[in-house]
């Protein structure tokens, strides 16, 4: 296939994956939504990695998913946390550092 | 040693002074502070009289001696440099200055034990005279005025010496301040003149003058009377006296010295060293004059009725003041500086022996408090009697020889001259009442308590130190006076000090006995050789004498005068009531302290006020500083409300600025 | 032929996708990434990423989604105020902002050279995507990443284990370092109110 059609691919991933990180207001599904904006990046990452015949972009891919287990075990933890203080699991609700 | 080195040493010895005092002023004993002050003072004055003797020594023509240690500045055109200027009449009042303050600081040695700040007077004493040094012996504009300057600040460090009382740090901001005004003047002046001729230093700017200006052009006049003012506010004349009577606040001996002798004849001093200028001037000459006669009459008036011992003596330092500045106004240099040199003898032993006599009332100043002190205190009293004779003419005493010989020489020059002469007859009629009023009171009548006290052998203390103003409770710490009180009779430093300045005012005047000997008319020729009235006006032997002996006879009416009212017999009360409206103008010092109140205080006091509640309020704190603050305050809640903690919120930042950098790209491409 | 798996994989990949934004129940929306997820891994089969589509398999969808699913299980999907979207304003504008991000993307990469490549790819050797050659680039060209990765990863599991840990009920919360690495308690202990920074020194006094 055309290297275009994975980047268009891609690229519908990551819209969709913002789209939801601004709509839904569960931190948890947030999370998710990015973790969506990642694996669409990786998917360019490595439809390039193939274009070019370059392992560069299969390694870095590899990283961004180190990355992303790393990001989402902290966030979880954090939502956790919060569940735990019995705050309210809610984006909107969760803005003390303001001002 | 050459002369000039001898000058230097003469300036710095009592800087040296002040500073090893103050350096080891918690290390060393107070006695030894007090030697140490003494020593650089008597230091300089041997230096003085080395400095006189190799003057002498020089030809006639070359006497006029500058000897510079640092140029300052060549920058700009203004040539200031760090110069002295050795030359007679420097000389002489080198000879005074030191001369007298190494008497007064003996006296100070004995007189000011047990006061708390000991070493921190010989302190100030030292760099006191240090000051006056290097306003005599300046060689150009800059120096005078920084001399001048140090001068006041000394005077009202002194005046408030005991700190801790408020009517003393009144009054010393009060000299402090009317001191400052006459500064301006100074400066102002000098900026004048040296607009016209292009140099600070004093002889270039007498060679310059007769070229840069006119005549009395309007320049010079107007530079001349900014000099005047600064003259006269240090030296204590109409309308800028109203400090000195208010500086008797201070320490005996700093009145002394500083009120009687040396600060307050620098106006003198200035007119007699600038007198190519006010020749060359004469409007602001006659301007000098008349003030000179003004004072001279107003404060004698004043005296006559003041009740404080010591505001007489300054009052009649103020009206001695006057005669000077009466005579170097009108040409009369050297009689002027001679009056300067024997009013400094005898006015000081009268202070010293006024010191006495307050220590023996245990601090009190009042008059009319006093009496009767004439058996238990001979020593002071001989004192007194001879600073008092002096004073008020009588021969043989230096006073005689020097105070009218100003009149003769102004009879001499004529014209308004005369009216100015009589008028300082009639002053001296008032001079020599008023002091001998002054002498009877305190030592003759019915004994005071204190009197009867010392009678008995010993010496009165007020149970509880109070000020002797106000009445306030004091204590003896530092800031107030200490809880001994000293008498000449029993302090021996006091006697010797008091003894050489009454040996003083009884030769002081053979210098100057007319016909036979004119030691200071010779000895300061080369300084005004370049005057024509120094010369010109010269009475005749006999209209000299004449001249003497009229003012011999007036003094002995004042005095007799005096006698009749105050003394065994008199009746003072009821002469008081007769004239009682103008005994009251006169109480009330001719007005002069209200009428400045009304025209210089409040409207300033007024202006502050208004500066501070409107044009601060309104403006500083308004719009500069609240709007500044202000404005910036409304941007940064601008921006904060960016950070408004809503996840969401940022997320659709980060991806807006996202999408825009891609659409900055893509548009570029 | 590969155009054909190329069309299933991409459409599950997008239907996976939707599926997490939209569903209601955060369970569901799990499940629907680890369905997206399965067909990337296809995706990245196409483009003979064969490692990385197996990390993905294993890694992603198998440990991370798993962390997620027993997360949301803790936590809970469909409790109030745990679900929920945002008022329908706000979405609208959302579905249109990414539209129109998607739109800006699209000419972005249509609009760009990249038709000057080949269907087929560059050429390449043999060894690529497979896991000998991800070993040996990881050994040689790109250490550093790997070491760092490794740090990274332990900071992360520490990181997890202290945020969510317990600290109340069972056990003295005074044994807890974190308090003493906040300083003493006193600065702290009974003055926090709820939900602020100040009660990360220890628990609120009831």
């Amino acid at each position: 296939m055309d290297l275009i059609w994975y980047l268009i691919v891609s690229a519908l991933i990551f819209c969709i994956g913002a789209g939801g990180v601004l709509t839904r207001r569960n931190p948890l599904v947030v999370l998710l939504c990015l973790e969506l904006m990642l694996n669409a990046a990786n998917l360019a990452l490595v439809a390039f990695a193939r274009a070019h015949g370059d392992m560069g972009g299969q390694i870095f891919a590899l990283m961004v998913m180190v990355v992303a287990a790393c990001e989402v075990a902290v966030g979880l933890g954090l939502v956790v946390a919060i569940y735990r203080r019995r705050l309210p699991i809610d984006v909107d609700e969760l803005r003390e550092l303001q001002g | 040693m050459s002369v000039t080195t001898l000058g230097w040493l003469v300036l710095l010895a009592p800087l040296a002074g002040t500073l090893l005092i103050a350096f080891t002023s918690q290390v060393l004993p107070q006695r030894v502070h007090g030697a140490l002050g003494t020593l650089a003072i008597a230091v300089a004055f041997v230096a003085a009289v080395l400095m006189f003797f190799g003057l002498q020594d020089r030809g006639e023509e070359e006497r006029q001696l500058v000897s510079v240690a640092w140029d300052y500045a060549n920058t700009v055109g203004v040539d200031i440099q760090l110069a002295i200027l050795v030359d007679p009449l420097s000389t002489l009042m080198c000879l005074v200055v030191t001369g007298v303050s190494t008497l007064i600081h003996l006296y100070s040695y004995a007189y000011m034990r047990g006061d708390r700040g000991y070493t921190r007077f010989f302190a100030y004493l030292n760099f006191f005279v240090f000051s006056m040094l290097i306003l005599v012996l300046a060689a150009n504009f800059f120096l005078l005025i920084v001399g001048w300057a140090f001068v006041g600040a000394a005077s009202y460090m002194l005046i408030s010496f005991w700190y801790r009382r408020t009517t003393a740090t009144a009054a010393g901001i009060k000299a402090f301040v009317i001191n400052v005004a006459g500064d301006v003047g100074l400066v102002l002046g000098t900026y004048f003149i040296f607009k016209g001729t292009g140099t600070l230093d004093f002889l270039k700017t007498f060679e310059a003058v007769g070229t840069s200006f006119t005549e009395n052009q309007a320049e010079l006049v107007a530079g001349c009377i900014l000099l005047l003012v600064g003259a006269f506010a240090k030296s204590a004349q109409v309308p800028f006296h109203t400090w000195l009577p208010d500086a008797m606040e201070g320490p005996t001996p700093v009145s002394s010295l500083i009120h009687a002798a040396t600060m307050v004849t620098a106006g003198v001093y200035l007119i007699a060293r600038l007198h190519p200028l006010f020749e060359h001037a004469p409007d602001a000459a006659m301007v000098g004059s008349i003030i000179g006669c003004a004072t001279l009459l107003i404060a004698a008036t004043i005296g006559l009725v003041v009740t404080d011992l010591k505001r007489v003596i300054a009052y009649s330092t103020m009206s001695q003041i006057g005669y000077m500045i009466m005579a170097v106004s009108s040409a009369v240099y050297a009689a002027g500086m001679f009056h300067l040199m024997t009013h400094a003898f005898f006015k000081a032993l009268l202070f010293m022996a006024a010191g006495s006599v307050i220590s023996a009332m245990g601090g009190n100043q009042d008059l009319d408090k006093m009496g009767g002190f004439r058996k238990v205190m001979p020593f002071t009293f001989g004192c007194m009697v001879i600073g008092g004779l002096a004073l008020s003419g009588i021969p043989p005493f230096s006073g005689f020889f020097s105070k009218d010989e100003i009149l003769a020489y102004m009879l001499d020059r004529g014209g308004v001259y005369v009216v100015m002469a009589i008028l300082g007859y009639v002053g001296a009629l008032m001079t020599a009442f008023y002091t001998f009023r002054m002498i009877f009171r305190a030592f003759f009548g019915p004994m005071s308590p204190e009197a009867e006290e010392l009678s008995h052998g010993h010496l009165y203390h007020a149970p509880e130190p109070t000020n002797p103003a106000t009445g306030e409770v004091e204590d003896t710490d530092v800031g107030f006076p200490g809880p001994e009180h000293h008498i000449a009779e029993r302090a021996g430093g006091m006697k010797i000090a008091m003894g050489g300045l009454a040996v003083l005012a009884i030769v002081g005047g053979f210098l100057q006995i007319p016909g036979v000997t004119s030691e200071l008319h010779h000895f300061l020729e080369p300084t005004f050789h370049d005057s024509e009235l120094f010369e010109e006006i010269h009475p005749s032997v006999t209209a000299e004498w004449i001249g003497l002996l009229v003012g011999a006879v007036i003094g002995a009416v004042g005095i007799f005068g005096a006698w009749k009212i105050y003394g065994k017999g008199g009746n003072a009360a009821a002469f008081q009531a007769r004239f009682a409206g103008v005994h009251k103008f006169f109480v009330n010092k001719w007005y002069f302290d209200e009428a400045i109140d009304f025209l210089i205080v409040r409207p300033s006091a007024w202006l502050g006020r208004f500066a501070n509640s409107t044009f601060e309020r309104l403006f500083v704190n308004g719009a500069l500083v609240g709007g500044s603050s202000g404005a910036i305050r409304a941007l940064s809640a601008a921006v904060r409300g960016i950070q408004s903690g809503y996840l969401r919120y940022y997320a659709a930042l980060l991806l807006i600025g996202f999408s825009g950098l891609g659409a900055y790209f893509l548009i570029s491409a | 032929m590969a155009e054909i798996f190329f069309f299933l994989a991409a459409v599950g990949a997008v239907a996976g996708a939707a599926g997490t934004v939209m569903l209601r129940d955060a369970f569901y929306s799990v499940l629907a990434l680890v369905c997206h997820l399965i067909f990337l891994a296809m995706l990245f089969l196409l483009l003979r990423a064969e490692f990385v589509a197996a990390a993905q398999v294993i890694v992603y969808a198998g440990a991370v989604m798993v962390l997620y699913v027993f997360v949301v299980g803790y936590v809970g999907g469909l409790e109030a105020g745990l679900a929920g979207r945002s008022g329908p304003a706000l979405r609208v504008i959302s579905v249109l902002f990414a539209l129109a991000l998607f739109v800006e993307l699209t000419i972005a990469l249509v609009g760009t050279g990249l038709e000057a490549l080949t269907t087929e790819g560059a050429p390449y050797r043999t060894p690529f995507g497979e896991p000998s050659e991800v070993g040996r680039m990881f050994l040689t060209d790109y250490l550093v990443a790997f070491e760092v990765a490794s740090l990274l990863l332990l900071i992360a599991a520490v990181g997890a284990v202290i945020l969510a840990r317990r600290r109340s009920g069972l056990g003295d919360s005074r044994e807890i370092s974190v308090t003493e690495l906040l300083g003493r308690d006193e600065l702290t202990k009974g003055k926090g109110e709820a939900g602020e920074m100040i009660e990360a020194g220890g628990p609120r006094d009831i």
